[in-house]
């Protein structure tokens, strides 16, 4: 299991910046939590993580090698996986065509049955609902997917677009305590989320990012505070 | 009217319109698949039938054997799709569609010079395959060999490709390129991988239609299957170009009702074929602009 080091990242959309300066290191087993207002720069970050954006300028380094300027398929099968916004399930195709192309990132097929056993483990909708369209799934079944089929990959280090939104409260727990779970297992997560006290609570730092520069770094012990310490930083 | 009715069910011009239809859902699977996953209207997919045509027909000039002239068919149209996919469509696939359709405007008009320059305006022939026009009679009816070799081949290639599209993980990633290519992407599928297998099998299915196209016209000129290529194009749109299979139906459909036409009208009005076909592509594009064969997205499917 590698490290995901990111160091002074410059992201920017046609000239205007979106992400300025932002540094942060994802370990193994570990929870980073990266919250603020809309238009931080949060998802614009995960989006240069993964290639989809180009990085104007810093370093993002995974293990020995650097991301930078490499495709996104690339960047999957070197062992990142996102969990996108609105989760960008193919909703068409059935759960278990979903399922399988998580399988995509693997550099081997060898180990794919265990993998997709062990997710159907961990979720079990993914298993009773297999040859249902994903389309068909409620938004709490479609998240679990989601996460399922970034899981199946094995990666090392999973990255996750407010997973929470638009999800029941009893889902939503369900969720974070998949997450914990999944870092047990010694994958790095980095969360990015809008329910700040939540996230401040279950990871071992959380960023708070304003204007694309990180403002505050925030422990599982500020969790009561948190709204009351954001609000004064961005004030 | 009567007589045109009449010899429109008659059952010699219904087989041989379903043979077109057979040869131009080829075409239009080719022509489907590559939109699907990259999103490019190949127009220069008539030019590489050409290129096979003259493949043939080179093969039978020199009188080499039947299984060699279609093996250079295959070869030529294999290399030139791959060299198209490496050389154009893959460093202009995060430009714009026009960009990409004027760059294959660009390519089928170089290739069609380049066929001009090498074998003259007007090309060669082909006769290896042409004892396949010969009619078997079938319950009455003469069909020609050659229509019965394009329904059972085109049936064939289609069931090969529905089984890799489905049964494969390929096939699978192709799917979800054509649906969605960034999250495609995002997942580890292949860009490179996807869009090169697409415009093999494109390159393949070309190959076989140049081979029947080549047994019904044996001259071979550089605007070989060129009207074709444009009908099937229009076929697709009016099928409609987001899935495959719409599209396929589509190409399918113009071919026959194009054979229908060309057996049903009168021998001195068959010049107007293509202003009927085109006319018609018109009235259905206002009644379904999205195409005939698609049903109408529900919000479950826009996740």
């Amino acid at each position: 299991m590698s490290s995901l080091e990111i160091r002074e990242l410059e992201v920017a959309y046609g000239g205007v910046a979106a992400v300025r300066g932002l540094s942060l290191d994802i370990a193994p087993g570990e929870i980073v939590g990266l919250i603020g207002p809309n238009g931080a720069g949060k998802s614009t970050t995960l989006h240069a993580i993964m290639g989809l954006v180009p990085a104007r300028g810093g370093e993002i380094r995974f293990g020995d090698r650097s991301l930078r300027g490499r495709s996104p398929e690339a960047i999957a099968r070197s062992g990142i996986a996102l969990v996108p916004e609105g989760r960008r399930l193919f909703a068409e195709l059935s759960v278990e065509e979903n399922l399988r192309l998580g399988l995509a990132a693997r550099p081997r097929s060898n180990g794919s049955d265990d993998a997709l056993a062990e997710v159907a483990r961990l979720f079990p909708i993914v298993e009773e609902y297999r040859h249902r369209h994903a389309g068909a799934l409620s938004g709490g079944q479609q998240q679990q997917l989601a996460i399922a089929r970034a899981l199946v990959a094995e990666p090392s280090v999973l990255l996750l677009d407010e997973p929470s939104l638009g999800l029941a409260p009893t889902v939503v727990d369900l969720v974070f305590s998949t997450l914990k779970t999944i870092a047990e297992r010694g994958i790095g997560v980095l969360l990015v989320e809008q329910r700040a006290q939540r996230t401040v609570a279950l990871a071992s730092r959380t960023h708070v990012l304003a204007n694309g520069e990180l403002r505050l770094t925030l422990t599982p012990a500020d969790a009561a505070d948190t709204d009351r310490m954001v609000a004064a930083y961005l004030s | 009217m009567s007589e045109f009715l009449r010899d429109a069910v008659d059952l010699q011009v219904q087989v041989d319109a379903i043979g077109l239809g057979a040869v131009f859902a080829l075409m239009a699977v080719g022509i489907g698949l590559v939109f699907g996953v990259m999103r490019l209207v190949n127009f220069a997919y008539g030019q590489l039938i050409m290129a096979g045509a003259f493949a043939l027909a080179y093969a039978s000039d020199r009188d080499w054997p039947v299984g060699v002239g279609i093996a250079l068919c295959f070869a030529v149209v294999l290399v030139l799709s791959l060299a198209m996919e490496r050389v154009v469509f893959r460093p202009l696939r995060a430009q714009s569609a026009a960009v990409m359709l004027i760059a294959t405007f660009a390519v089928a008009f170089l290739l069609q010079s380049i066929a001009l320059l090498w074998f003259g305006p007007l090309g060669k022939t082909a006769t290896s395959l042409v004892q396949l026009n010969r009619p078997v009679e079938i319950a009455g009816v003469d069909i020609r060999k050659i229509t019965i070799v394009a329904i059972v081949t085109a049936a064939v290639c289609l069931l090969l490709l529905v089984a890799l599209l489905n049964r494969t993980s390929i096939g699978l990633h192709m799917r979800a390129a054509a649906i969605d290519s960034q999250t495609a992407r995002l997942l580890g599928v292949r860009a490179n991988a996807v869009s090169m297998v697409s415009v093999l099998i494109a390159g393949a299915l070309a190959a076989v239609v140049a081979v029947m196209l080549t047994v019904q016209y044996p001259t071979v000129t550089p605007t070989f299957a060129l009207q074709e290529t444009i009908l099937v194009l229009a076929g697709v749109v009016v099928g409609g170009m987001t899935r495959l299979l719409s599209a396929t139906l589509g190409g399918f459909l113009i071919g026959y009702v194009s054979g229908l036409l060309g057996g049903a009208l009168p021998s001195s009005q068959s010049q107007y074929l293509p202003s009927f076909l085109f006319g018609l592509v018109i009235l259905v594009l206002l009644v379904r602009p999205d195409g005939l064969f698609t049903r109408r997205r529900g919000l479950v499917e826009r996740v």
